[in-house]
């Protein structure tokens, strides 16, 4: 059990003009349990890895002092365990309970002691495998779940969860609370950061918000907080529980047929899969991970060879070159006719600053600058971009990076737009900036295929579903 | 895919043994076969690596398939050789207009090809046989290589076969902006140097974060690591390196003794 302090604490990164956290009075007991909400860029990734004693001395400026049990979190690291978003990055063995030991090898734990305790802390989180399970073959939940017991195996007083299900799907977000709830008992302080608090209220007594000029903007158990505070919490961006979204079919009849897919498979990512799309229609294709959904999204985007079967564009669409398939169109033809959005946006930045991604498409499909300039300065308005313009795209929030990369295939006005998981982890906000400008789109005659997880977004947008099986 | 896994069966008797073992084997017989430029004492040594392959757990088949852009090298150096060396002495074995072919010429090639293939197999064999972490843990248990090199090292690893993946995203995702090459050999060029720097923009980010996790976890924190696998370096590694250095002299004292034996030096 661990108490954490803070007093007046404040962080600024190195060579950075901002506070990432500032004036931050808080005082959390032995054994609460806290969700930490606030805004995105309120620094609450800063404070957990401040708690961690990951911020070096030399790595920034600090203000007033973190204390946890009374120590400089950079003295008290044995005490406390981190778990991140990224499973990727955070598995550092090959199998599975190699890694759980890493860290027991690490503290200098006895030989004898490291395999029951990696048994152990196996148990707790429900990993369903041996240990010699080898890591890449586990799903993202897996994965996380075995994070997770990498970090309870060091029997931390004060465990910090930075959004440890925001890359997982909602099967797989499921495995890791379950495990988070049955492996911490009163003995752990566990402090939560999480965009979906309907979810993660259930694991937690006591939230906490911090406001994004720096300081706590409320602090008390969940429903007296969300009570008093809901309303301007949710305008925030903050997922709220209990607030319904946005009803926004379609109108009218879908138009006029853009995209046909006849047996269109990639084995052994995708069986054939037949499949029509229009023009006015929000298209959603569901199913379980491995189903083969974004490998669907990549075919019918034009950017991977067809395994089996064939995606053919309408002359509506492509003109003459309807009678190729997108997959040999040139890339300026295809931007300008089928748009796709990548589920992780820094995949698709190519230049250095948001005014010259939003000006690549519409100067590589050969428009004259008048026009680029005019696209340009309408896109970076309607997404809220405005005053990042001159930023570099690597540097947005998450929220930010996701709108871009979606204005940047808005950029070349395709009549068809495909987007992969466009709502991952992203807050309430940016969310309703989604469904609208996703609705508009769809009003104004474009088709839209969705490859999603997020229940509610289909609720709100699709006008007609697909589901894939897993294979 | 980038294959890391080790193709062995793992029972195998020399497969078992340490993997500095193995390591100090493979290098300790390579380096003694370097002394010499004849065919005949790699033709020897090769015979022997291919005997003991079975020991391995390495089937003929899986080493093929794995060593096959060995193969593909030594098969062109001996072509290019035969073809175009200078060196055109002894009796003439063929001679189809512009392609003339002595005894001479074949020996140096075929001399060459084999010392190839004889010095490079025995690291094949050690890579085919030992599985990643096992390397590391003997490298520091038994070699006192510092653990954060070696475990390091281990983990950046396991990070390779996702480059590949992250390739094909970026080279797709800038594919849907609307930009690709053509037929432009520069554009092509361009193209392919901004998709390598994306390439190592991402895999700096996720290193870095990788590193950060470690960090949490204690890595290289100053306290004296523990280990959960212990290697042993007992008496049947250290026979398998002498054993190694055995087989090795003897090849060459077959060399010296039919009197083909012709030093690297001198």
């Amino acid at each position: 059990m661990s108490e954490v302090v803070l007093r007046g604490f404040g962080w600024r990164h190195a060579g950075r003009k901002r506070w990432a956290v500032r004036g931050l009075d808080l005082r959390i007991e032995r054994g609460e349990r806290v969700l930490l909400l606030g805004p995105s860029g309120a620094g609450k990734s800063t404070l957990l890895a401040a708690l961690a004693g990951l911020l070096a001395e030399d790595s920034g400026e600090q203000e007033g002092t973190a204390e946890v049990d009374g120590l400089d979190p950079r003295k008290a690291r044995e005490r406390v365990g981190i778990v991140f978003q990224d499973p990727e990055s955070q598995l550092v063995m090959a199998r599975s309970g190699d890694d759980v030991a890493f860290g027991l090898e690490n503290r200098g734990v006895p030989a004898e002691e490291i395999w029951p305790r990696v048994d152990e802390a196996l148990h707790r989180v429900g990993f369903p495998y041996r240990r010699d399970r080898p890591t890449a073959a586990l799903s993202g939940g897996e994965q996380q779940r075995l994070a997770l017991a990498g970090a309870l195996a060091l029997r931390p007083d004060l465990l910090l969860l930075d959004e440890p299900t925001a890359n997982l799907d909602p099967a797989g977000a499921a495995l890791v609370r379950t495990a988070v709830a049955r492996a911490t008992d009163d003995d752990t302080t566990l402090i939560l950061v999480e965009h979906r608090v309907a979810e993660a209220l259930p694991l937690v007594d006591r939230v906490v918000v911090l406001a994004a000029g720096g300081g706590v903007r409320a602090d008390g158990p969940s429903a007296e907080v969300f009570a008093r505070h809901g309303d301007a919490l949710a305008a925030e961006g903050v997922w709220v529980p209990g607030r319904t979204v946005p009803q926004r079919q379609a109108g009218g009849p879908a138009g006029y047929l853009l995209l046909t897919a006849d047996r269109l498979g990639l084995p052994p990512r995708l069986g054939p899969t037949d499949l029509r799309v229009r023009a006015g229609e929000a298209l959603a294709v569901l199913g379980p991970n491995g189903a083969g959904k974004s490998t669907l999204a990549l075919l019918l985007g034009g950017l991977l060879r067809p395994g089996t079967g064939t995606a053919t564009a309408s002359a509506a669409l492509a003109g003459r070159d309807a009678r190729t398939p997108p997959h040999r169109w040139r890339a300026p033809a295809l931007t300008r006719r089928i748009g796709s959005v990548f589920q992780d946006p820094e995949h698709q930045f190519v230049t250095g600053t948001v005014h010259d991604e939003l000006a690549l498409g519409p100067r590589r499909t050969g428009q004259p600058e008048p026009a680029v300039r005019a696209t340009v300065d309408a896109l970076l308005e309607r997404l809220g971009l405005s005053r990042l313009a001159g930023a570099n795209p690597y540097t947005l929030s998450g929220g930010e990076a996701r709108r871009l990369s979606v204005a940047t295939a808005l950029a070349t006005a395709p009549r068809l737009l495909i987007c992969d998981e466009p709502t991952f982890g992203q807050d309430r906000r940016t969310w309703l900036a989604l469904v609208d400008l996703f609705a508009e789109l769809r009003d104004a005659g474009h088709g839209i295929v969705t490859v999603t997880h997020d229940a509610d977004f289909v609720a709100a947008l699709a006008d007609r579903t697909v589901t894939l099986e897993r294979r | 895919m980038i294959s890391i896994e080790p193709v062995a069966a793992p029972g195998a008797p020399l497969a078992r043994r340490n993997p500095v073992a193995k390591l100090a084997a493979a290098l300790v017989f390579s380096f003694i076969l370097l002394a010499t430029l004849d065919p005949v004492a790699p033709a020897l040594a090769l015979a022997v690596e291919l005997a003991v392959l079975p020991l391995f757990g390495v089937r003929y088949r899986v080493l093929a398939r794995r060593a096959w852009p060995l193969l593909a090298g030594a098969a062109g150096i001996l072509v290019t050789l035969v073809l175009f060396a200078a060196d055109r002495s002894g009796p003439v074995l063929l001679d189809a207009g512009p392609v003339l072919v002595t005894s001479g010429v074949l020996v140096t090639a075929l001399g060459l090809v084999l010392r190839l293939l004889a010095v490079a197999l025995p690291g094949v064999i050690v890579f085919a046989t030992t599985d990643a972490t096992d390397l590391a843990d003997a490298l520091v248990q038994n070699a006192k290589a510092p653990a954060r090199f070696a475990i390091g090292a281990l983990a950046a690893f396991r990070l390779v076969p996702l480059l590949e993946q992250e390739w094909q995203m970026i080279s797709m995702a800038r594919r849907a902006r609307g930009v690709d090459a053509g037929r432009n050999p520069l554009a092509k060029l361009r193209l392919f140097g901004s998709t390598a720097f994306a390439l190592l923009v991402g895999a700096i980010r996720r290193g870095t974060r990788l590193a950060v996790a470690m960090d949490a976890r204690g890595f290289d924190a100053g306290v004296p690591r523990t280990v959960a696998r212990p290697q042993r370096f007992g008496l049947a590694d250290g026979l398998l390196v002498a054993g190694a250095g055995l087989v090795a002299g003897a090849a060459l004292t077959v060399s010296v003794l039919l009197g083909t034996f012709r030093p690297l030096l001198g």
